[in-house]
Order: structure tokens, then C-alpha cells, then sequence
């Protein structure tokens, strides 16, 4: 954790890569082709890659929210379509189970000897992927609706829970509750968040058996559904957008969103002076007196394709590098979480560093943990409207991830 | 026709049929009998920004090994179709046994993936696709008795629902009917309760999505009845009038039954794309509340693990399902071609 802190406060470490930003950049020949999500720090990155581009390296960006779905048949190939995918956690998993991304621990020796540990994301020893920001869901709150119901900040969840009654008592707000909790992926996330944070396993070590039918599991639920009980009643369609537009539209009081928004919500457009002025980002809380924030810690990073030629590896492993260089960061400093010793934190990125200082978990990076959330997000929705027990809600997930487990080879 | 200029005349259609759908269908019949091979699950170290830790990965060579020996996957049989995930045959049969009234057997039916898909897929098809026919046969009437002048516009402005693409109408409506939407606000102001939403309930989702359907299958089912109302033969439309026939008179007695072919080609058309209802769901973010045979498949396909056996299944089951519900009304058809041959 402290490479973290130290990497994301910008003190110790050595400089990136110096010799990077040179005009033309030095890279030689090749084909660097991308396949990323779509949004501004990745742009910021792609940008800069593609200002390398001269008579014989070509590079192109293909930047989509369906990239998911687009980078595995695109690598699989060969050669393959697209020889860098940006990817996270959560989305490596594919590319890293069919085998479609290859080691970079030559290419770092021989283009970025000095990049730090923190960046490196390793897989028995190999480094497969270059990470470059951090993310993470965390506490926003209200300042001035939090005095005026007369509470303090909340660090827990019971906590969070009171505060809220209270807004509501004082007739403040009716709903002063948002977290991202629409049907689906962002319900699962929001299960397993809190799951993290009751110090529950998803996965019996080293095996891909559910472990999730226990008090801690049912304790998150409940949690949840607490939670819910001070949400709109259309909690169950939200996703970061419409919690951002709560947010914005000063309905919401406390609310869990992911640090990437909070540049967004700090900005001073869509929303008024006094919603902005007086909205914190905080680390995520704590559930049931432990001391880990319930929340997963995501990186985002990118990875370079097998199947293709090793001089369009180094070419696109360079291009990527002149995308993460120092000009890039200091010039976006808002655009993220940059992993980089030229970030300098602020307010937008207090809650993300807050909830890694405090000791949160990462998403777990296991091959049959996209098939969990999968089954989490079909089988919530019941219970947080009140028509399935606890209990019951993940039985049908374990039944539910434990076939698809069983088709995919997993599990016997 | 010569038998020889028939073949010359239906080969290129035929091997257009082959080549983009009877090949795709085998192909998936194949996928849906296969499941992936067994994943060889490695432990070791992995580290991140955020730390160091214990964990479990795929051994990429020695399940490349398997997958070379058998590209296709492993053998499953009919074993994906009867899993939970779909038919859930073993479930069904537990479920018939502990319990020991109707209600608690169906509503532990209805917490299969697969028989709750289905219930709202057959609920959409059973109440879109009458609607549908009947509010377009009503609008074409309509729009049939208006003065020439204003009947352009008209025609245009019915066929908006059809031309706007569905994924962008149903995000539309569905911002509208939010509570600070346009008809979301003037639904809580008419009903005087400020809590009501239309998103929050089951039951006011499935109104909601049935809504949709039926305001986006209308222009369709309107175009076709309002070509059919052009060929009605004006003779015996005023020998009605003469033998004293009402409006709804003519309408029942004369219009109706002349356009039955078109209403059959409308239900058959409505019938087949009901059943695969998708757009509303997605656009409404109803996932909640409703799912379809078709969000299934896609949700199958989604996730970071992409499970193509199950969606394969699910897929032929879609297939299956269509088939029946297209049987009485294909049935009709040939009865009626027959009749006329003879």
C-alpha cells in the first residue's frame, strides 16, 4: 500500500522516462493499433501516443465503451488487429485466460529500465500489464446538509445509515441516499464493495468455489438494503450517471461514486455554486466495526498484444510510454488518479487516495471473478425489493455462478 | 413453371438462405452442444499498484494444450439446454416434489433465470402484438376518412414511433417518465401521489415496457392496413351504405374480412419480433424488473467472461419458441392456401 501512497503523493520516485518526449519520439517503424474505453485521461493518453506518428510508424485508436467486448476477438487473430488494449482488473482476466497478452519485462529493461514497482502488474513473476491510474468507489458528501441535520462526517456505514435517518428527520432531504445500485453490473460491484469491506472471501483459496453464502455475505446485503431505504425508489436503474446527476442536482447528500467522477462533480458545470462548495470527497466507510473501507481499488493499464510482430510490440510499448510521459499527466492533472510521480493530488482525487491510505482491497484479478459479478448482478434485485430473503439471494447466485462456472470449465 | 427454370430462378436466394442462415444456425447448434475445456488453475504471486498478493490465474499453455486436442470444446450433449440457466430440468423436478401447493411450486419456477425470461417474453408477445393490430387498424381507419390536405402530415407524424430508432425512443420515453420528467411529473401530479414512479415497481415497469411496444409496433401494423384500405372495393362498400349499413357495420362486416391476409401477416410479423423484444429493456434499464430470452443471450455475451454455450442455448431455445408460437397461425395460412388451390 505505501507504493501506492507514495507513487499517487508524487514524492520519491524516479523520473518516468526522461528521453520520451522527444519530437517524432525515436520510436522507428511499426503498427501501433489501440483498443481502449472511452474517456478523458485514456484520450489524453491516446493523443499524445499518436503525435508519434510519422512515415513509418502509423498509430491509430480505436476508443469505445464496448471495448470489452471488442479487444479478446480482436487479439485473437494473427496477427492481431489491435496490438495494445488498455484494460482494468476486471477486464485483463479475458485477454490473460486465452493467453492473448505477452510478458513486457523486456520491453521495460530495454525502453523504461527505471519504471517503478508501482506501475508493474505482475502474474507469477511476469509483468503483463503497465498501470497508470487508480480508481475506486469512496464516500462524497455535503458538508452543509451534514451540519445542518447536526451530525458528523460519517466513517461507517451504521454510520451513514444514521445520518441519512437524521436528513431525513429534519426534513431536509427525503432521499438523501445514492449509490450506483441499478440491476446488473453495478449492483454486483456495489455487493462486492461491501463484501470486501465485512473481510469476506469471494473464493475458497486457490479454487474458484463461491465462498459468498455466509454472515458476512448477508451482512452486506443487509447493508445494502438500508441504504437503498433512504435511495429514490428508482434505485434499482441507477448507474454513474444518474448518480452524478443526483449529485449535481443537489437531491443527494451522500452518496458512492467512483473517484473518476469526481472532477466532474467539482467542476463548476451542471450544478450550483452551493452544491459544489460544499461537497467532500471522503474515503469509502467502513462496515461492522472492521477497519478495511468497503470498497475494491481498480487500475487501469495496458497491456500489448501476442500476436504480434516484435517490432510492433516495441513500437507500440514506446507509443504507450510516451503516452503515460510527465507532459502528459501535468497537463491533466484532473483527468485522473495518474500513477505517476508527476501527480500531484487534489480534492477530486481526495477520496480515492484516502480509501487505498486507509487499506481497501483491490478487485480481485482471478480468471472466474467476471462470471461472479455476472451471477451477483441477475440475482440482487429481489431482495433489495423486498420479495427474496438474504439468504435466498445468494443461494441463487451461487446456483447461478456455479453453472456458468461449470460450463466454462472452472469448476467440475 | 418448368422444374428446371424454377431451380435456375430460386438458386440464388437459396444459396443466400444457406450461406447466412442455415449455416449461422448450424454453427450455433454445434456451440450450444460444447462447453469450454477444463481450465488448469495455477497459484502464484500477482502484484498490482495496490499490493502483493496469493492468487489463482490460468495456466495459458497446458489449457492451450487441451484446446488444441479439441478446438470445439468439450462434449456436452443436450447437458447446457437442461442446466439452471435454462430448461433446469433437475430444479423443475426438485421444486415439484418439496412442494405442496401450486404457488410455491411456480414462484420457485418463477426464480429460474430462464422460466422468468420467458414469463415476461410471453406476456410482451401476448399483449403487444392483439394491441398492436387493433390500435393500427384503428388509426388507419382514421387517417383513411381524413381530408386529403392534412392527411400527409398525418401519415408522417404516425410513422415517427417507427422511424426514430428503437434504442433512442425507448431512452427518450425513459427519461420523460422519470420522476422529474415531463410524464413522469404529470403522471405523480394526476395521481396526486409524489412518490409514484414508473421504474420502481414490477408492475409498472412491465406496463411501462408494454406501453413502448405498442407505441413503437403501431406505424407498422398502420402502414400495412392503411395500403389494404386502398384496395377495399368501393362497390361493395356502398351497396352496404345502400342496405342501410352503419360505419362499424361496413367496418366488421365488409372491411374486416376482406383484409383478414393482412392481419395475418401483421400477427406473424408482430409475433416474431415481440418474442425477441430487446431495445425497451436495455433502454428503459429494466433489467431489475423484466428480462427477455433476448437480454439473456446478451447478458450471457457481456461480462468478462463471455459464456457462448449458454448463450447458444438460450438462442435455439429462442428459435424453438418462435416455431411454436408461429405453428396455429401458419397452420391457417396453408389451410387457406389449400382452400384456394382447390
Amino acid at each position: 500500500m505505501n507504493m501506492f501512497k507514495t507513487a499517487a503523493l508524487g514524492t520519491v520516485f524516479a523520473v518516468l522516462s526522461g528521453t520520451t518526449a522527444i519530437a517524432g519520439c525515436g520510436i522507428g517503424a511499426g503498427n501501433v493499433s489501440i483498443i481502449a474505453n472511452d474517456f478523458p485521461a485514456i484520450h489524453a493518453i491516446t493523443d499524445a501516443a499518436k503525435a508519434c506518428a510519422d512515415d513509418g510508424l502509423t498509430v491509430t485508436a480505436n476508443m469505445t465503451k464496448e471495448h470489452q467486448t471488442l479487444n479478446a476477438p480482436g487479439m485473437s487473430g494473427n496477427p492481431a488487429e489491435y496490438s495494445v488494449a488498455v484494460v482494468a482488473n476486471s477486464s485483463i482476466v479475458a485477454l490473460l485466460n486465452d493467453g492473448l497478452i505477452r510478458p513486457l519485462d523486456d520491453l521495460i529493461a530495454q525502453y523504461a529500465p527505471d519504471l517503478p514497482n508501482v506501475n508493474k502488474v505482475t502474474v507469477d513473476g511476469k509483468v503483463m500489464a503497465v498501470a497508470f491510474m487508480a480508481n475506486a468507489q469512496h464516500l462524497f458528501y455535503r458538508a452543509d446538509v451534514l451540519e445542518k441535520a447536526g451530525v458528523a462526517v460519517p466513517t461507517t456505514y451504521e454510520e451513514v445509515v444514521a445520518a441519512a435517518e437524521a436528513i431525513r428527520a429534519a426534513g431536509i432531504m427525503e432521499h438523501p441516499v445514492a449509490l450506483n445500485t441499478g440491476a446488473g453490473w453495478n449492483l454486483a460491484e456495489e455487493f462486492i464493495n461491501m463484501y470486501m469491506g465485512t473481510g469476506g472471501e469471494l473464493f475458497e483459496a486457490g479454487s474458484a468455489v463461491p465462498t459468498i453464502e455466509n454472515e458476512n455475505g448477508v451482512a452486506a446485503l443487509n447493508m445494502l438494503k438500508s441504504l437503498t431505504e433512504y435511495s429514490n425508489p428508482d434505485f434499482l436503474t441507477f448507474d454513474s450517471n444518474a448518480t452524478q446527476a443526483l449529485w449535481e442536482a443537489g437531491d443527494t447528500a451522500l452518496s458512492v461514486m467512483w473517484g473518476s467522477r469526481g472532477a466532474a462533480v467539482l467542476d463548476n458545470e451542471g450544478s450550483s455554486e452551493d452544491v459544489v462548495s460544499s461537497t467532500v470527497l471522503a474515503a469509502a466507510p467502513t462496515l461492522g466495526g472492521g477497519a478495511t473501507p468497503a470498497t475494491t481499488l481498480w487500475w487501469d493499464g495496458f497491456t500489448i498484444a501476442s500476436n504480434v510482430s516484435d517490432e510492433d510490440a516495441a513500437a507500440s510499448f514506446q507509443a504507450m510510454m510516451v503516452g503515460l510521459s510527465e507532459d502528459v499527466v501535468k497537463a491533466n492533472q484532473d483527468a485522473a488518479v495518474w500513477l505517476n510521480p508527476a501527480y500531484v493530488a487534489t480534492p477530486a482525487s481526495a477520496g480515492v487516495i484516502a480509501s487505498a491510505e486507509a487499506g481497501a482491497n483491490p478487485y480481485p484479478m482471478l480468471p472466474y471473478v467476471g462470471l461472479m459479478h455476472s451471477a451477483l448482478g441477475d440475482n440482487l434485485a429481489e431482495f433489495l425489493q423486498g420479495s427474496e430473503s438474504a439468504e435466498q439471494a445468494l443461494a441463487d447466485v451461487v446456483a447461478a455462478y456455479t453453472t456458468s462456472a461449470k460450463e466454462q470449465g472452472f469448476l467440475q | 413453371m418448368p422444374h428446371r427454370t424454377f431451380f435456375w430462378f430460386i438458386l440464388p436466394s437459396a444459396l443466400a438462405m444457406l450461406l447466412f442462415i442455415a449455416f449461422p444456425l448450424v454453427s450455433v447448434i454445434v456451440q450450444s452442444l460444447h462447453v469450454e475445456h477444463e481450465q488448469i488453475l495455477v497459484t502464484s504471486e500477482n502484484c498490482g499498484p495496490f499490493g502483493c498478493k496469493q492468487s489463482t490465474s490460468v495456466d495459458v499453455e497446458a489449457t492451450a494444450k487441451l484446446k488444441d486436442a479439441a478446438p470445439l470444446g468439450r462434449f456436452n450433449s443436450l447437458g447446457t439446454y437442461m442446466d439452471r440457466g435454462h430448461l433446469a430440468t433437475a430444479e423443475i423436478s426438485q421444486a415439484w416434489s418439496t412442494t405442496d401447493s401450486w404457488r410455491a411450486f411456480f414462484s420457485r419456477v418463477m426464480n429460474l433465470p430462464f422460466y422468468k425470461a420467458l414469463a415476461f417474453t410471453l406476456a410482451y408477445t401476448a399483449v403487444v402484438t392483439p394491441l398492436v393490430i387493433l390500435f393500427g387498424l384503428a388509426v388507419a381507419l382514421g387517417v383513411n376518412g381524413l381530408p386529403k390536405l392534412v392527411k400527409g402530415p398525418t401519415i408522417f407524424i404516425s410513422l415517427l414511433p417507427m422511424i426514430v430508432t428503437p434504442l433512442i425512443g425507448s431512452l427518450i420515453l425513459y427519461w420523460m417518465i422519470d420522476a422529474d420528467g415531463i410524464l413522469g411529473k404529470g403522471l405523480q401530479y394526476i395521481f396526486d401521489d409524489p412518490a409514484l414512479s414508473l421504474k420502481a415497481s414490477p408492475l409498472l415497469t412491465w406496463l411501462t415496457l408494454f406501453t413502448y411496444g405498442v407505441w413503437h409496433g403501431i406505424p407498422f401494423a398502420f402502414v400495412v392496413f392503411y395500403a389494404g384500405l386502398q384496395t377495399v372495393p368501393e362497390e361493395t362498400l356502398e351497396a352496404a351504405m345502400i342496405d342501410g349499413a352503419s360505419r362499424w357495420e361496413r367496418i366488421r362486416y365488409v372491411v374486416i374480412p376482406y383484409m383478414g391476409p393482412l392481419f395475418v401477416f401483421v400477427a406473424l410479423i408482430q409475433l416474431m419480433d415481440n418474442f425477441r423484444v430487446f431495445e425497451p429493456i436495455i433502454g428503459f434499464s429494466a433489467q431489475a424488473n423484466a428480462s427477455s430470452l433476448s437480454t439473456e443471450i446478451y447478458g450471457d455475451l457481456l461480462g468478462d467472461n463471455a459464456q457462448y454455450a449458454s448463450a447458444a442455448a438460450t438462442s435455439m431455445l429462442t428459435v424453438i419458441g418462435v416455431a411454436i408460437l408461429l405453428t396455429p397461425v401458419l397452420i391457417r395460412t396453408w389451410r387457406d392456401f389449400n382452400r384456394k388451390a382447390v
